[in-house]
């Protein structure tokens, strides 16, 4: 639908870049992040004219104004809800939404709850660097409890909410991960997620070098992201560590995962579970791991398609018309009863 | 039995002729009063009379039964005669039970007639509805014709033979009472028969024992001899312009109005809201109206819904979002974002009493000041109103080309009367209307996308999906012309001046205020705006039938105003404006036009009477009735 015809000349990266200049800070996770998704239009030669990108207030809201196909910058959080009015009136539309942390779980979580449990078909970014960026460095809805900013000077004491459980939890039909620097697994992610029909939930860990720089360093770091993330793949075992020897193994009798090392205390390869991107206990399980104990889950942790929103709102539609009959204006008025009033007073006849 | 086993007996000499009557149906919220109202209204617009009507019902969907608060009435005014209100004051009451009797009973006039059902005057009723006497013997009700009669036990007879339980049976006493009304004024019961046998298609016992209810109550007329006590009337039909016609509600007129306009423009409407009273019959209205290719979305909250509308808008069609004071308020940043990436939008507010939750069901005019100024800067939106029911459907359209023709939200704003009333409605020629196509920009070159229309002073819609002209928008402050984000302080101010520029001009695109009754110069003329509009009109009649020189303006474009209003309002030696809040059309005229216009302000939650209105005229002329 949205592949170019092949006489139009190929698309580069740069094809997909407006002129505008980018006014993120220096050293931005959102400068790796455009480049992985202009990288990705171009690898797909999606058309740039039937490309519409969404986004509500925020450092990442300002995606928009960098990419050379549509766009529309709105109003804090309800991009989500913008962006179903937007697919309402045209499904063929291949529509993107960019958000943050604070847009999309805050302020804006309602429009991302309903979003996600209707299946609008479409692609939602969420740039989560666990602070407010543009409003200079408050605590936002995934902070760490503790964390220290203007608005939490002793520390912030709200539980966070963890964006791909909340997906999930949503009704999210397709669930992934991935984080601004990864450049070759960004770019995978991204293209299963254009890939999918439906709402596609994609948190994207991304660092903001001024309020929060190093927040997701214990995971990302070269050093240590061997073994604190686990790229997941379905129908593969859950392997990860810099030796490939480390595995989730499904603890008996429980429903929970034991991060096991294969070769030890008789763990074989067969123990290490397999990911099924269906399975959405195990999506959920994936979702809530969390470092030192467990390695991040990476990838695509679910992906079950099912009809999307817009798709049945047309049927209705279709199928209205196509029992309706002419459905022309002056029937329109004639429904139920109507009666005719003749001249010079005469009584009125049904 | 159906009515052809009864017959429908023609309007005898024993009626005596009335040119107009009011009447209230009152009950519990349970009692299917809005139905009788709307059946009695259906067999009235049939019998050939002009007529007005007042649906006034609690917020409470099953408020306890028995009780003052859960009391559900619906009144209805007709004649020989243009009706122009539902009436001030009741020549006939039916009070389904204590309750009823209470709160209505101070509107029906000294000696007219309440059909009261003793039935439902047991000890418990009246201790519900705080009498701690019975009314009908305590000396409170002699100045009226008082008609007991038992309809709960007449209803169960007359039904007991289609084996319905006893509350289900009970719930025909409606109809019973209905067909007592018939009775009195001749009204044929058809309509009303082929009506309930459609609802209840499914359950034919149900309809049986309706229509079984239904000329009960209508024998129960003839034979009881009734004509003795109340009389029997006929009031003749109105010289009504002729044509087809049919009952239509505020509701109805603005879905259709809408659905009409979308193709007069030439686009697609995407209908997005959230449920509110009195609003959310217009969705309900539309959702059942996809065959029009209406796409309709309940939103999460009155927010997405003004979102939705404004994407549905943004991709190329017409996105309408309805709601009532409360939800406009939600929805008022995002009227702002409309407004500043000029989007086409249109707004429906049924108001309501408020403030805040306010009373949900009960009728209004006091989000003017809302609809005009109420968003955070410089962000000026066209506001129109329907003068009525019958000027709904007109409106909405209007609504339509206002937004597409000049890329901008446009607030439509109803109330709970205009709303929920019915009245006949003659159907309009639709060819009469001017069509006014959107042409959607395609051509690339020389396009910007805030380049401006010469004469309108509107940028270009592009719908995505068009080569080569993406672009964006937003609503940071943006470049004249390249739509690029802006913060350059004479850009600014540029912006600024254009977007009230071109909501200003709007002035020069509609029609200039005509005077609705008398001269064009004079000692008064009464303005109003909305639903206010019958009262008015025959207040101002009367006063004018016996020589006072007085006129009647009625405003539809509320903002901008009417090219020539402040010089017309400057020809009288007195303005007063009358609308249900403190003030507020009020407030605009006189910081418009520093005309010293003084205000008629009532905000009792039910509309204006003619004669409040009259007696204001009066003071102000100092004439004495």
């Amino acid at each position: 639908m949205n592949v170019m015809s092949p006489q139009r000349p190929k698309l580069t990266a740069k094809d997909y870049t407006s002129d505008q200049e980018v006014r993120w800070c220096p050293g931005c996770g959102d400068y790796a992040i455009i480049k992985a998704v202009q990288r990705t239009l171009a690898e797909l030669q999606v058309s740039k004219e039937r490309t519409v990108f969404v986004s509500g207030i925020g450092c990442a809201a300002r995606f928009p104004y960098y990419m050379e196909t549509y766009g529309f910058h709105t109003i804090h959080g309800r991009a989500p809800a913008i962006a179903t009015g937007v697919k309402l009136a045209n499904p063929e539309l291949d529509v993107w939404v960019v958000s943050g942390d604070g847009d999309c779980l805050s302020i804006g979580g309602n429009h991302t709850l309903h979003l996600l449990r209707r299946n609008v078909d479409l692609q939602l970014l969420l740039f989560n660097n666990e602070i407010y960026g543009l409003t200079k460095g408050q605590a936002s809805p995934t902070s760490r409890p503790g964390t220290r900013s203007p608005s939490t000077p002793m520390g912030s004491v709200d539980s966070p909410v963890s964006a791909a459980q909340f997906a999930l939890g949503s009704g999210a039909r397709f669930v992934a991960r991935s984080a601004d620097i990864l450049q070759k697994h960004l770019p995978v992610v991204l293209k299963r997620a254009h890939a999918h029909r439906g709402a596609s939930f994609v948190e994207i860990f991304q660092n903001c070098i001024v309020y929060n720089d190093g927040a997701f360093r214990h995971f990302l770091e070269k050093g240590v992201a061997a073994d604190a993330q686990v790229h997941v793949e379905h129908g593969e075992p859950l392997i990860f560590g810099k030796e490939r020897n480390r595995g989730l193994r499904l603890r008996s009798g429980e429903l929970a995962l034991d991060v096991v090392t294969i070769g030890e205390d008789g763990v074989t390869e067969d123990d290490i579970l397999k990911h099924d991107e269906t399975n959405h206990t195990l999506a959920t399980l994936l979702a809530s791991m969390t470092p030192p104990t467990h390695p991040v889950a990476l990838g695509v942790l679910y992906c079950d398609p099912a009809p999307t929103y817009e798709a049945l709102v047309h049927d209705q539609v279709a199928a209205a018309k196509s029992k309706g009959g002419a459905a022309d204006l002056d029937a329109l008025l004639r429904r139920g009863h109507t009666w005719t009033v003749k001249p010079n007073g005469a009584a009125p006849a049904q | 039995m159906t009515i052809d086993e009864v017959a429908e007996p023609e309007v005898s000499p024993a009626h005596r002729e009335i040119e107009s009557a009011v009447v209230r149906f009152a009950g519990d919220s349970g009692d299917g009063m809005q139905l009788t109202g709307s059946q009695f209204t259906l067999a009235t617009a049939l019998a050939g009379n002009d007529l007005a009507t007042f649906p006034d019902f609690p917020a409470e969907i099953r408020a306890p039964a028995g009780t003052t608060y859960g009391v559900s009435a619906f009144q209805i005014n007709f004649g020989a005669r243009k009706i122009m209100t539902s009436g001030d004051q009741l020549d006939v009451l039916v009070a389904m039970n204590p309750a009823a009797f209470k709160t209505n009973i101070d509107d029906l006039k000294p000696g007219g007639v309440a059909f009261v059902d003793i039935g439902a005057f047991n000890e418990k009723n009246l201790r519900k509805a705080g009498y701690e006497t019975d009314p009908l013997e305590n000396g409170v009700a002699d100045k009226y014709r008082v008609i007991k009669i038992d309809m709960s036990r007449l209803t169960l007879e007359a039904v007991k033979e289609h084996g319905l339980s006893q509350k289900e049976a009970l719930r025909s006493k409606n109809m019973w009472a209905l067909g007592l009304v018939y009775w009195m004024y001749g009204r044929k019961r058809r309509a009303t028969v082929d009506w309930l046998s459609n609802k209840f298609a499914k359950r034919r016992e149900i309809s049986a024992a309706n229509i079984a209810a239904l000329n009960a109550g209508h024998a129960f007329g003839e034979t009881a001899e009734m004509s003795a006590e109340v009389g029997r009337y006929e009031v003749p039909s109105a010289p009504i312009a002729p044509g087809e016609y049919r009952t239509i509600t505020g509701t109805t007129g603005v879905a259709f109005g809408l659905i009409a306009g979308a193709r007069f423009a030439g686009v697609d409407l995407t209908f997005c809201s959230y449920p509110i009273t009195p609003a959310s019959s217009v969705l309900h209205t539309l959702a059942g109206l996809k065959e029009y290719n209406v796409v309709t979305f309940q939103a999460e909250d009155e927010i997405a819904a003004v979102a939705a509308a404004i994407g549905a808008s943004y991709a190329g069609n017409l996105g309408v979002t309805s709601s009532s004071g409360p939800g406009i308020a939600l929805k008022a940043e995002a009227i702002g974002l409309a407004i500043a990436a000029e989007i086409p939008l249109v707004i429906i507010n049924s108001q309501r009493a408020g403030p805040s939750t306010g009373m949900p069901t009960k009728t209004e005019q006091s989000d003017l000041y809302q609809a005009v100024f109420g968003r955070n800067a410089d962000s000026p939106l066209p506001v129109i109103s329907p003068n009525g029911v019958h000027d709904s459907f007109d409106m909405a359209i209007e609504a339509v080309r206002l937004a597409t023709k000049y890329m901008t939200p446009v607030m439509l704003l109803t109330d709970g009367y205009i709303a929920n009333a019915s009245e006949p409605w003659r159907l309009p020629d639709l060819d009469s209307y001017e069509r006014f196509p959107v042409s959607f920009r395609s051509e690339v070159e020389g396009f910007e996308p805030f380049m401006r229309d010469p004469q309108t002073l509107a940028r270009p819609w592009v719908k995505p999906g068009t080569p080569e002209l993406e672009h964006r928008i937003g609503g940071l402050e943006r470049a004249a012309g390249s739509g690029h984000v802006s913060y350059d302080p004479d850009n600014h101010q540029a912006m600024t001046d254009a977007r009230h520029a071109k909501i200003a001009g709007i002035a020069n695109d509609i029609p200039l205020q005509a005077v609705d009754q008398g001269e064009a110069t004079g000692d008064l003329v009464i303005v109003g705006w909305g639903s206010t509009y019958g009262a008015i009109s025959r207040c101002v009649a009367n006063l004018r039938d016996e020589g006072l020189s007085v006129s009647h303006v009625q405003i539809r474009h509320l903002w901008p105003l009417p090219a020539n209003l402040g010089d017309l309002l400057r020809g009288f030696r007195h303005v007063t404006v009358a609308e249900m809040n403190t003030g507020q059309l009020l407030t605009l005229l006189r910081s418009e036009y520093l005309v010293p216009a003084e205000g008629l302000n009532k905000v009792t939650g039910k509309p204006f009477t003619i004669v409040e209105i009259e007696q204001a005229a009066r003071r102000r002329l100092g004439v004495q009735q």
